[in-house]
């Protein structure tokens, strides 16, 4: 990897914007400074793959496209699949005529990462394709109407898993999307949040700079989903690292840092309070799920602090 | 960002594939009327820390030369995200209309 230009401040953020608004993504929305950052830190020629999902849906509707780079939409379970072929025409183009290579970008939402796009992804992570995998994380399928995936976090409140007499919540866990694509024996991998965009320009310019794949993962608050003011966003997706519920941390080559050191957290409730959809955590009768969630969010930190002592 | 034009009006005028043949089109797709909540910028607090920039979901701020900002209304969806991340309180929500 070697020199990568990391930077300080929001100043040297580059100005140039390649994502236009008059997208129809809800007011609110924390995907799209996601895709302006990237479209900024990613250097040279770019093709975009999107999965379907809220991204896709919302930013291509007939005429109209958001995008100021090359852009594919594929169906949900095979971004990276194409994402592969795409990668590997262009190295068949540089060798047989000497075109520069662009960087291949893949942008899925946790239904297309987590669950129905799973086997193309591991696939095309073991094969080394050089190409960006970011999977923006709003934890269930919000584009369909908020239908619980493998990405959504115990305790929550979706429509298929609805908090109630019955269950509160979802009662399963949430996959661990980085120790997953570590475990393919990738370069680089790490968490982003929309509330720390200095890290998280920093992340992608050190994922674009790896020859091979990398996997970012991506916390998007989304207000329709997790019943919260749209204002609030930022708020939420800033006490989502404070509350180590979503610690901010990079692999590379071996080697695990905690880029956002949260030395004092705050309490969990209060990132509880602000969703509509962990309301029903606070209830006296729910105590033991939020017991078991704040052990279960302990436990995660302290692994993380060990396997970064370690390296 | 300058408008582009591209608005087929019949069936015969699709491209192949129904492919966008322009970048950035939805520029002439204005969503500034979703609004309920309309941000008041006050120029005289602003300190040029750049975090609605960065955080506006359009983008509906703009970044001018000297990193001072404005917003378009054309666009602006009235989330109230940029009035809340402001530090020095430079931008007020009010009611439209």
């Amino acid at each position: 990897m070697g020199e990568v230009k990391q930077i300080r401040t929001l100043k040297e953020i580059p100005r140039e914007e390649l994502f236009a608004p008059g997208h129809r993504l809800c007011a609110g929305c924390g995907i799209p400074q996601l895709v302006r950052l990237v479209l900024k830190a990613v250097p040279g020629p770019k093709v975009v793959v999107n999965a379907t999902g809220c991204l896709e849906v919302a930013t291509t509707i007939f005429p109209y496209t958001s995008w100021g780079v090359p852009w594919v939409h594929i169906a949900f379970e095979n971004a990276a699949a194409v994402a592969s072929g795409i990668e590997a025409a262009f190295k068949v183009l540089e060798r047989k005529y000497g075109y520069k290579r662009p960087k291949v970008i893949v942008f899925a939402g946790d239904g297309g990462t987590f669950d129905i796009g799973f086997q193309a992804l591991s696939g095309a992570l073991e094969r080394g394709h050089d190409m960006i995998y970011i999977c923006y994380d709003n934890e269930a399928y919000m584009n369909t109407g908020i239908q619980r995936s493998g990405a959504t976090p115990k305790g929550a409140h979706t429509t298929t898993s609805p908090a109630g007499k019955v269950i509160p919540g979802k009662l399963e866990r949430k996959k661990n999307l980085i120790e997953i694509a570590v475990a393919h024996g990738i370069r680089y991998a790490a968490t982003m949040n929309p509330a720390y965009p200095v890290d998280m320009y920093n992340k992608i310019a050190k994922a674009a700079s790896v020859q091979g794949p990398t996997v970012l993962h991506y916390f998007t608050p989304c207000p329709t989903g997790w019943y919260f003011d749209p204002s609030r966003s930022i708020e939420v997706a800033r006490l989502a690292v404070q509350t180590r519920i979503w610690p901010l941390y990079e692999y590379e080559e071996g080697k695990y840092r905690i880029t956002v050191p949260v030395k004092e957290p705050k309490p969990i409730e209060e990132y509880f309070k602000l969703q509509g959809r962990f309301r029903h955590l606070l209830e006296p009768e729910n105590r033991w799920l939020l017991e078991e969630i704040k052990r279960e969010v302990e436990e995660n930190w302290n692994r993380l602090l060990r396997l970064a002592q370690q390296s | 960002m300058s408008e582009a034009a591209f608005a087929p009006r019949s069936w015969r005028d699709l491209p192949l594939g129904n492919v966008i043949p322009l970048p950035m089109t939805s520029l002439s797709y204005k969503t500034g009327n979703w609004r309920a909540l309309r941000p008041l910028l006050h120029k005289e607090k602003c300190i040029k820390c750049l975090l609605c920039w960065v955080h506006c979901p359009e983008p509906a701020i703009h970044r001018h030369e000297d990193d001072s900002v404005s917003i378009n209304y054309d666009f602006c969806k009235g989330c109230g995200i940029c009035a809340n991340v402001c530090p020095v309180h430079a931008i007020e929500m009010v009611m439209e209309g």
